[in-house]
């Protein structure tokens, strides 16, 4: 209660509302490179995990590679970047779209092959060519699958994002990573609990996306 | 860093059984705890949540949102009550696991088919018997699928808890790594951490074909369904 | 016995699944509960087990209610097979056939032990004991199911149309099994089906429920077919009742010709000999061994259309289509066979095959009508299309 207490107290100064270590900068921050990490993992995990469901080839390799991925600590990925390119945007991009590359890759592919070889039969019978079945049919139905992929990797990169604090280009980690240095703990919950909130918008954000991009009748593929 | 090669051998050599090896063994010992910590917390509030489905929607949700707090925030709220103990890393890794397992332990127990839980009844099992001779062993499949997602990122976790000093491969990433701008440890910690990764699922696999034999044949499609969910890691 | 007495189950959203169900069960005997879907079946055969508590009424099972014995125990005594089989995915076939022997505290070998017996007795190849149950066709798991529900020898079992989700001619066999294996273990047996047909070629008596849960009649087989008590039921036993229940009746009633049968070998002129004594339009051909060959029509025994043949067997025969035994077939069965006759005949033969006589579709019209009113002599239908 006194951590709550104390935290709304921090909240409500209104110093914490401006300048470059205000929350609105911070904030915005934030969001820029979760925003950044998660186009990048998008551009690089989509289209790889869609032609690997098209073509039925390269499943085993997506599977490892996205393993490897996910098995890599965030951590001595940043530092190594940092080491090797130095302080900067570079190191984070790199440690964050490592992080989201996999669940939105897998997902794709997930969600191309688990379309019904009937409806696959089906739409060829029709006289659709692959890049058309990939687009009219594929895509369509895997889309709630693409759209979790995309959603856990956003919460992640949301959450991890605070690791920004470390390499000196601020972030809401700056609240965490400076609040611990002062012993200030209300700051480190204030930071942390706008992160959760970050996240929890992110969520609900993917549940719009979903209302409005997945077809009716494929809504109750993948909920959650 | 220049003109420095990026793995220097000789300091591998030289720094074998300490720190490397020694971090190594934190690691382990960071990331198992919290692995099975979590197992069991999940089967319990699975279980509930699955016999109470009103209790599904807020614990998932709970879960979930633990899952969004930063591990970094967590460590260090806790660490003037845990100190520079383990239980500092491992209770909020515990925690993480949580919003992989607790849906796959639902999952599996709803992959139960209804004509099976029936017949269990209609025999004469008693509630808690059919839990554990026939519930959980149909959900196993799908459990496990969860614990490898779960593991994995566990293991990957662990090194956030270097950033508070609490050891594991993390200190030897940061510690001799970072701090030092010596490229070396870093290569090793990650090395280490991924093989360790790699070998706790391997571990998994072998456990999930000795515990359910009757999935071999017919592939492991029970468990691929949910085993998405989890997709990834975090730090 | 099992008896309900008054019982009426009511389920929390309204829904009245079966309305104040007097009925009595009786011992050793199959008893099969039929109707539509929704008709409450399913419930009253649960209430029996407790797997659903009536809302009132009571239940009995020689005598005792049901709801003296905690439920755990009481099933550990009633076998109960569903359709899908219910087997556990985990388990080798002989370990789910083991479940209740396990439960009730018997050592591991010996249930084992018990499990294989049980595997002989339902026609499981031994050889897959240790299969898993999605390593079998839908058949063998329902076999696995009767044999798990029958291993720890209950007196009475429930089957919840057991059969119903495999193909007709697997159904057929399981049908037979359950025949055969009840000659043996007269068990108190409840059978639901929504198949008339099944009903009535296993049950010993049927309830026939209607909609609302309410018993329309319980009868024997045969009394329900010749004597529907309403058009509900008339129209739910279907518009070949008549037909049906000749199955009722054994074939041998029948009065078979022999005069119209000659050996392949005789000679044309002798043929025409017989035809024209008997004055029948067909004649039967048969070899040495009194096996059918064929039909021979009476006219193409004329001077001019028979040609150099001298045989009879050389003559080309009409098919005689397919045959029924007459000590084990039903009148149903004849009829069968003469419909589908070229000759409008039927050929009757006994255990062997031989030919005993042939019966014209006229003279089964008169047998069928002097049955017409009689009780059946029989309490199950006769032969294999009863
Ligand atoms: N648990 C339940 N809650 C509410 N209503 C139920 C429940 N179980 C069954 N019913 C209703 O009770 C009625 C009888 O159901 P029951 O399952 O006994 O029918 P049935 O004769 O076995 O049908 P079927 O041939 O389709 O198996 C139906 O209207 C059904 O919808
Ligand atoms: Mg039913």
């Amino acid at each position: 209660m006194n951590i709550l207490l104390s935290f709304w107290e921090w909240f409500g100064d209104p110093a914490q509302w401006s300048g470059a270590a205000g929350i609105p900068a911070r904030l915005a921050e934030h969001v820029g490179y979760s925003a950044l990490a998660l186009l990048l993992a998008a551009l690089i995990g989509i289209p790889i995990g869609l032609a690997t469901g098209h073509t039925g080839r390269g499943g085993f390799l997506t599977a490892s590679l996205a393993n490897i991925a996910r098995a890599l600590p965030t951590i001595g990925v940043l530092m190594l970047v940092v080491l090797a390119a130095g302080i900067g945007l570079l190191p984070v991009m790199v440690a964050l779209v490592a992080l989201a590359v996999p669940p939105v890759m897998v997902n794709a592919h997930e969600g191309v092959r688990g379309v019904d070889p009937q409806l696959r039969d089906a739409a060829r019978g029709m006289g659709m060519r692959g890049w058309e079945v990939l687009l009219r049919l594929e895509l369509p139905v895997a889309l709630p699958l693409v759209l979790l992929g995309l959603r856990t990797a956003a919460v992640q990169v949301v959450s991890t994002a605070t690791i920004a604090a470390y390499v000196g280009i601020g972030g809401l980690g700056r609240f965490i990573v400076d609040g611990q240095a002062r012993r200030e703990f209300d700051m480190v919950v204030g930071g942390s609990l706008l992160v959760v909130l970050l996240a929890v918008l992110v969520t609900a954000l993917f549940a719009l996306l979903r209302r409005f991009l997945v077809a009716p009748g494929l809504r109750g593929a993948a909920t959650g | 860093m220049g003109d420095q090669p990026l793995v220097r051998w000789d300091w591998i050599t030289g720094n074998l059984v300490d720190p490397i090896g020694t971090r190594l063994l934190e690691h382990l010992q960071l990331s198992l705890s919290p692995i099975l910590i979590g197992l069991l917390l999940a089967v319990v509030l699975g279980v509930a949540c699955a016999r109470w489905r009103w209790l599904y929607p807020p614990v998932f949700t709970g879960v979930n949102v633990l899952y969004a707090v930063p591990s970094i925030a967590l460590f260090f709220l806790l660490l003037p009550y845990t100190g520079f103990g383990p239980w500092t890393a491992i209770i909020p890794l515990s925690l993480y696991t949580l919003a992989i397992l607790v849906p796959n332990v639902v999952d599996g127990l709803g992959q139960v088919p209804d004509h099976v839980r029936q017949a269990a009844v209609a025999m004469g099992f008693s509630p808690l018997r059919r839990l554990v001779q026939v519930e959980f062993p149909i959900a196993l499949p799908v459990v496990i699928a969860g614990l490898r997602v779960a593991a994995v990122a566990t293991i990957s976790m662990v090194s956030v808890a270097s950033l508070v000093g609490l050891g594991g491969l993390g200190q030897l990433i940061l510690t001799d790594g970072f701090r030092r701008q010596f490229t070396t440890p870093i290569v090793v910690g990650i090395t280490l951490s991924v093989l360790l990764a790699f070998l706790v699922d391997g571990v998994l696999v072998l456990a999930q074909r000795l515990l359910t034999p009757w999935t071999r044949d017919h592939g492991a499609a029970a468990g691929r369904g949910s085993a998405r969910r989890g997709e990834g890691a975090r730090t | 016995m099992i008896t309900f007495a008054g019982v009426t189950k009511r389920y929390p959203d309204g829904t009245t699944a079966v309305d104040d169900l007097h009925i009595e069960i009786p011992t050793g005997r199959i008893t099969v509960f039929v109707g539509p879907s929704g008709c409450g079946k399913t419930t009253s055969l649960r209430m029996i087990n407790r797997m659903v508590e009536p809302t009132s009424g009571s239940i009995a099972i020689d005598g005792r209610d049901v709801r003296a014995q905690d439920p755990a125990v009481l099933r550990r005594s009633i076998g109960y097979v569903i359709q899908q089989a219910g087997l556990f995915p985990h388990r080798t076939v002989v370990d789910n056939i083991a479940t209740v022997p396990l439960l009730l505290g018997w050592k591991k070998a010996g249930a084992r032990a018990r499990a294989r017996e049980l595997m002989e007795l339902v026609g499981l190849d031994p050889e897959q004991a240790g299969r898993y149950p999605h390593q079998l066709s839908g058949g063998q798991q329902q076999r696995v199911g009767v044999a798990r529900a029958l291993a720890a020898d209950p007196p009475v079992l429930l089957m919840d149309e057991p059969f119903s989700a495999v193909d007709p001619v697997v159904r057929t066999g399981l049908q037979d099994e359950l025949l055969r294996l009840q000659s043996e273990l007269r068990k108190t047996i409840v059978f639901v089906t929504h198949d008339i047909e099944e009903a009535v070629r296993l049950g010993d008596s049927i309830a026939v429920f209607r909609p609302g849960g309410v018993l329309a009649q319980a009868d024997a087989p045969e009394r329900l077919l010749a004597e529907p008590v309403d058009a509900f039921v008339e129209g739910f036993i279907g518009y070949d009742r008549g037909v049906r229940r000749l199955s009722f009746f054994p074939a041998r009633l029948l009065d078979l010709h022999t005069d119209a049968i000659v050996g392949e070998g005789a000679p044309i002129a002798r043929a025409r000999e017989v035809a024209r004594s008997s004055g029948e339009p067909w004649l039967l051909a048969v070899d040495g061994e009194r096996r059918p060959r064929g039909w021979v029509a009476a006219r193409d025994l004329e001077r001019g259309a028979v040609g150099s043949v001298d045989a009879v067997g050389d003559l080309d025969l009409v098919g005689y289509g397919h045959v029924f035994t007459v000590a084990t077939d039903s009148l149903r069965a004849a009829l069968d066979a003469a419909v589908l006759s070229p000759a409008g005949r039927a050929v009757g033969v006994d255990e062997e095959g031989r030919v005993v006589g042939v019966v014209a579709q006229t003279d089964l019209g008169s047998a069928i009508w002097a049955v017409g009113t009689d009780d059946a002599p029989t309490t199950r239908p006769v032969g294999r299309n009863g």
